[in-house]
């Protein structure tokens, strides 16, 4: 194509500046939301990824081992071991931090070996404060520069520590500078801390440097007979691919939203593509006349899209870099879903992603334009010369087999498995179901407009005289509508289950007065049984219920387990979906486990299968009785009785424990004599309902991200309303002209764009809703049964959907109203100007 | 009785160039004139601004006694939806209304029962001839019946004043003298006035008298068929 055919394309982009602008806009909010999302984890994980290889230095190998640690025995062995070059220890405690919400990872090494093993978590003293000998004193600590900054107190101040019920105040003798800028952690000697958090002859982790020319794979399978149960060896590399696979469902989540955005943009390019095709087909007929193949013809159309494309990537490039930044300064690298806490990455340019998300872009445009490219290249030169309506292009052909044929393949492929743990055909089948409602559009418009009558009144006759003959306008100026009210009714939906389940089931979960715990994060603090004593003989209580925290390693290609040892019989009920809470032995006398959801899911668990639990340095078989919702643990949780578990393990202490009040009394009586009790302790009491209230708020700062992108959603569904109507309106002045002229005033003609816009809106709002149901479906049903093994109950949040649904149909009757302002504007006389 | 006295109209109001003046005219119902004259003297200008259009700079305009020249816009929509018909060069029949629809639509301006208005518009269409296609489309005729359905359309509601500008514009002549003569008749049989601007000397002759648009009024002149 040469130049002065490009231009008479590309210069019908500045002629329609409006629509140019919004469509660029469009295109530019997916894009940018989409590239915001990809950098932001990207660099999380980066950081993360960091850390780990971080804090495993040199090792070829880590023997990992539950939270609570393992038999410090094992070192030695290892030690020993010809294949084993250098073995350092550590004792990895997340220590709860008195009256803060955040704790810190403290490691406790060996300097002597992490300087062979790990050199940058060696720590460096500050002569003045530390001393000969400072790397090995008691209460001596490092803070990493990010530790530092977080924390506050430097070299020579203090930091205040919980370890079991005790505070403790450790003095900041220098800092471990390898740490770099992103990592919050602090160092001490390994002696110490297994002292101070009473873990005395016990590690977390073992990192192991092979002897020259042992190979990764031979030393596993040697060294793998040593370990006890419950303890793994594994490649330093996998301990991070855990963890982002772990964050990976969310982050698949979120791209997912963002790329639904860029299609309600690429919906956009092809409304107001359809809608200038329309407007120029007489002068698209003209060029074919005067000799303009049909191919070069499509070529042009289609080079108009991916410009439009082009500029809105790289509008939305840039957009996104800021968009990252921001996002780091207000939400955190996780957008508030917790994932990557005590890392604290920084944004970078990412050639790679932002090309993609450029080239999206450009797919987006090109994609948007494609179907009315095609409709212009196809139709005859000399018909569209005669004819100058648009009725006749936006009569839209009904697609009715095409719809059911998409909805059916949606359908199927809600059957099948994730793959790689990603709900791949789940997303397939919402973008079928997005594109069956766009199908089917016509025929819904055809049949709402038969059901409908135009009555008495005039414009409404108008309107659906209009509607009736020309479904396409709706087809125009719904697409957008419907997909953004399908990914806002199905948020809307899911979001309103998945609260509502999460509110069911702290009621379920939280049925005691009053609870009590060591500390609102971190590990290092516990309850002893003197604390549960003195609890159960406060004025007022009823009875107490202990609950035991630990994580357990049961494969090396799964995030740990959670632990959970409390009363079942006589606590709290269990939320099950499956199975009985009666804590009896079977015939086989194995005592009753209870897995959650996700545990039953990744370990393929069902009720009355046995489940091999290792702790306290043993493996023990349970039976499954039950499987249970848990919200608060993705990687999986088992339930198992108090006193099965000290029976095993001898320990005796608690994390938190639940209390009820006796009959008449009041709670916060018996709350008021356990804080002047335990006056000075940093023990946290709280209330169910305060309880309640703290996971809803983290709950709806998760879903913050979310609702900011369907509302960018909404917005670009609303601007293919107003880009539409405003062509439309340009295109029909003629007609405008000649209701003037018949007696119609402007306010008529206003109302009657009014009225064909909320009508339009409506049936698109209509689509949208039910598409936005049966992606709702899909959403709790197969994405997040599949991405975070989570069931819930459907509950649709019928006012908030009425309210949406109103609302957006006025919005757009308004938005029609004012995107026609200036074809109604415009002299009765001047739009029949060839006539008079 | 349509009165014009003393009309005049200037390029853009008071300040600008005189477009005509001293325009007068008494047209009784059932009578049909034809204004003819040079491009750009004002015969479009005159129409829109009978039709309440375009605003006159000086004079009256009566139509059955009532002055129009003070009405405010929505008043004279009004009027135009009860009281005149409109006949244009390019047809202007919506697309998207089968051909009994947009004769109808005067009709559903006037909150005319839908039974009745489909009535009244198939009854018109037959009288265009065209009464056995009411259900039909506008993108299916040819320009003559277009046009016969657009004079249908002008003539539904009875109007007093019918306002037709170069009817017969783009129609071949012999077709052009169908439509003519359908239009003409239509307005003396339904005892309308009409208002014919037209180019076309054959046209003009059609009517009951030929008035000349000059910058200083109207003159009626003698035109052979």
């Amino acid at each position: 194509m040469n130049a002065g055919l490009r231009h008479v394309f590309l210069a019908s982009l500045a002629r329609r500046r409006l629509a140019t602008a919004l469509s660029l806009l469009a295109i530019a909010l997916g894009v940018a939301l989409g590239l915001a999302v990809q950098l932001i984890h990207g660099a999380a994980l980066d950081e993360f990824g960091r850390g780990m290889r971080l804090v495993a230095g040199e090792a070829d190998l880590q023997v990992m081992g539950p939270r609570t640690g393992f038999d410090d025995a094992l070192y030695v062995l290892l030690a020993q071991r010809p294949e084993v070059a250098d073995a350092s220890p550590i004792l990895e405690v997340e220590a709860s931090l008195p009256q803060r919400d955040d704790s810190l990872r403290v490691f406790g090494v060996d300097a002597l070996r992490v300087r062979r093993v790990q050199p940058a978590l060696m720590p460096v003293p500050e002569a003045e404060v530390a001393g000969e000998f400072g790397i090995f004193a008691a209460d001596g600590v490092f803070l990493s520069p990010a530790a530092q900054a977080a924390l506050g107190p430097g070299t020579g101040g203090t930091l205040a520590v919980l370890a079991g019920p005790r505070e403790e105040h450790l003095r900041i003798l220098g800092s471990v500078p390898g740490a770099g800028r992103g990592q919050r952690l602090a160092v001490m000697d390994i002696a110490a801390a297994q002292r101070l958090f009473d873990q005395v002859g016990r590690v977390t982790r073992i990192d192991l440097r092979l002897a020259q020319g042992v190979d990764r794979a031979a030393a596993i399978e040697r060294l793998r007979p040593l370990l006890p149960p419950g303890v793994e060896l594994l490649a330093p590399e996998a301990a991070a691919s855990q963890v982002a696979g772990l964050s990976r469902a969310y982050r698949v989540n979120l791209t997912m939203l963002a790329a639904i955005a860029l299609l309600t943009g690429g919906f956009l390019v092809f409304s107001t593509q359809l809608l200038s095709v329309v407007r120029r087909r007489q002068e698209l007929a003209l060029l074919r006349a005067l000799g303009l193949d049909r191919r070069t013809l499509l070529r042009g159309l289609l080079a108009e899209g991916a410009l439009l494309g082009f500029v809105g990537g790289l509008v939305g490039v840039a957009l996104g870099y800021a968009l990252s930044a921001l996002a780091f300064s207000i939400v955190g690298a996780d957008l508030g879903a917790g994932y990557f806490e005590g890392v604290e990455p920084g944004l970078r340019f990412e050639p790679l992603a932002t090309a993609v998300y450029l080239v999206l872009g450009v797919a987006a445009g090109v994609a948007g334009a494609w179907l009315p490219a095609r409709e212009a290249s196809r139709v005859a030169p000399a018909r569209a010369l005669r004819a100058s309506d648009d009725v006749e292009v936006l009569r839209a052909r009904p697609r009715g087999p095409a719809a059911l044929a998409s909805l059916g393949l949606a359908l199927l492929l809600c059957l099948l498995p994730p793959l790689g743990g990603i709900p791949v055909f789940g997303y397939a089948a919402i973008a079928l179901i997005l594109a069956g409602s766009v199908l089917v559009l016509p025929a819904v418009v055809r049949l709402a407009m038969r059901a409908l009558d135009g009555g008495r009144f005039v414009l409404l006759r108008l309107a659906h005289a209009r509607l009736a003959a020309a479904p396409g306008q709706v087809v125009v100026a719904g697409a957008g509508v419907v997909a953004s009210v399908a990914l806002a009714a199905a948020m809307a939906i899911m979001v309103s289950s998945f609260r509502t389940s999460v509110d069911d089931w702290l009621s379920d979960v939280l049925p005691a007065d009053l609870y009590l715990r060591a500390s609102s994060s971190g590990a290092s603090a516990f309850l002893t049984p003197e604390v549960i004593a003195q609890v159960a003989a406060t004025p007022g209580v009823s009875s107490v219920q202990p609950v035991r925290f630990d994580t357990l390693r049961l494969d090396e290609a799964q995030f740990p387990v959670t632990l959970i040892a409390r009363p079942v019989a006589e606590g709290a009920p269990v939320p099950l979906v499956e199975g009985d809470a009666a804590s009896v032995r079977g015939a086989d006398g194995l005592p009753p486990a209870w897995v959650s959801e996700a545990m039953a899911d990744l370990f393929r668990l069902a009720v009355g299968d046995t489940l091999s639990l290792p702790f306290g340095g043993a493996p023990h078989r349970f039976r499954v009785a039950g499987v249970w919702r848990d919200y608060a643990r993705q990687h999986g949780a088992v339930l198992v009785e108090l006193a099965d578990y000290r029976a095993l393990t001898n320990d005796s202490r608690s994390n938190n424990v639940a209390i009820r009040v006796a009959p008449g009394v009041q709670a916060e009586t018996v709350a008021a004599a356990l804080q002047a009790q335990f006056v000075g302790r940093n023990f946290e009491l709280a209330a169910p309902g305060e309880i309640r209230a703290t996971t809803l708020a983290v709950f709806d700062r998760t879903f913050l991200v979310t609702y900011l992108m369907e509302a960018v959603a909404i917005l670009i569904g609303l601007f293919g309303v107003s880009t539409s109507f405003a062509a439309l309106a340009t295109a029909r002045r003629k007609e405008f002209g000649m209701l003037r002229h018949l007696g119609l005033t402007r306010r008529d003609i206003g109302r009657l764009l009014a009225l064909e816009g909320a009508l339009g809106a409506a049936v698109g709002v209509a689509v949208g809703l039910a598409a936005g149901g049966a992606v709702a479906l899909v959403l709790v049903e197969v994405v997040n049964r599949q991405s975070f093994h989570w069931s819930m109950d459907i509950r649709l949040p019928l006012a908030a959907l009425a309210a949406f649904a109103v609302t957006l149909v006025l919005l757009a009757a308004v938005a029609a109203r004012l995107s026609g302002y200036q074809a109604m504007r415009q002299s009765a006389v001047l739009a029949v100007r060839e006539d008079w | 009785m349509l009165e014009l006295d003393g009309l005049a109209k200037r390029f853009d109001g008071q300040a600008g160039r005189a477009l005509f003046s001293h325009v007068s005219l008494r047209l009784a119902p059932g009578e049909c004139v034809a204004i003819m004259g040079e491009s750009g003297v004002g015969k479009s200008t005159l129409l829109n601004c009978i039709a309440g259009l375009e605003a006159v700079d000086a004079g009256s305009i009566r139509l059955d006694g009532t002055e129009l020249v003070a009405l405010d816009d929505d008043a004279f929509a009004r009027l135009r939806r009860r009281s005149y018909g409109f006949v244009f060069q390019a047809f202007h029949l919506l697309p998207h209304l089968t051909l009994a629809q947009n004769v109808a639509l005067p009709l559903w301006l006037l909150d005319c029962a839908a039974a009745e208005a489909q009535q009244r518009a198939t009854a018109m269409l037959a009288q265009v001839g065209l009464g056995d296609r009411a259900d039909d489309w506008p993108r299916h005729l040819s320009g003559g019946e277009m046009q016969r359905v657009a004079i249908a359309r002008a003539l539904v509601h009875r109007p007093t004043l019918v306002l037709a500008d170069e009817p017969t514009g783009n129609l071949d002549a012999e077709r052009a003298a169908d439509v003519l003569e359908l239009l003409l008749g239509s307005i003396r049989s339904a005892g309308a006035i009409g208002i014919l601007v037209t180019h076309s000397r054959a046209a003009a002759a059609r009517t009951d008298r030929v008035l000349r648009l000059t910058a200083t009024g109207l003159a009626e002149e003698a035109v052979a068929a």
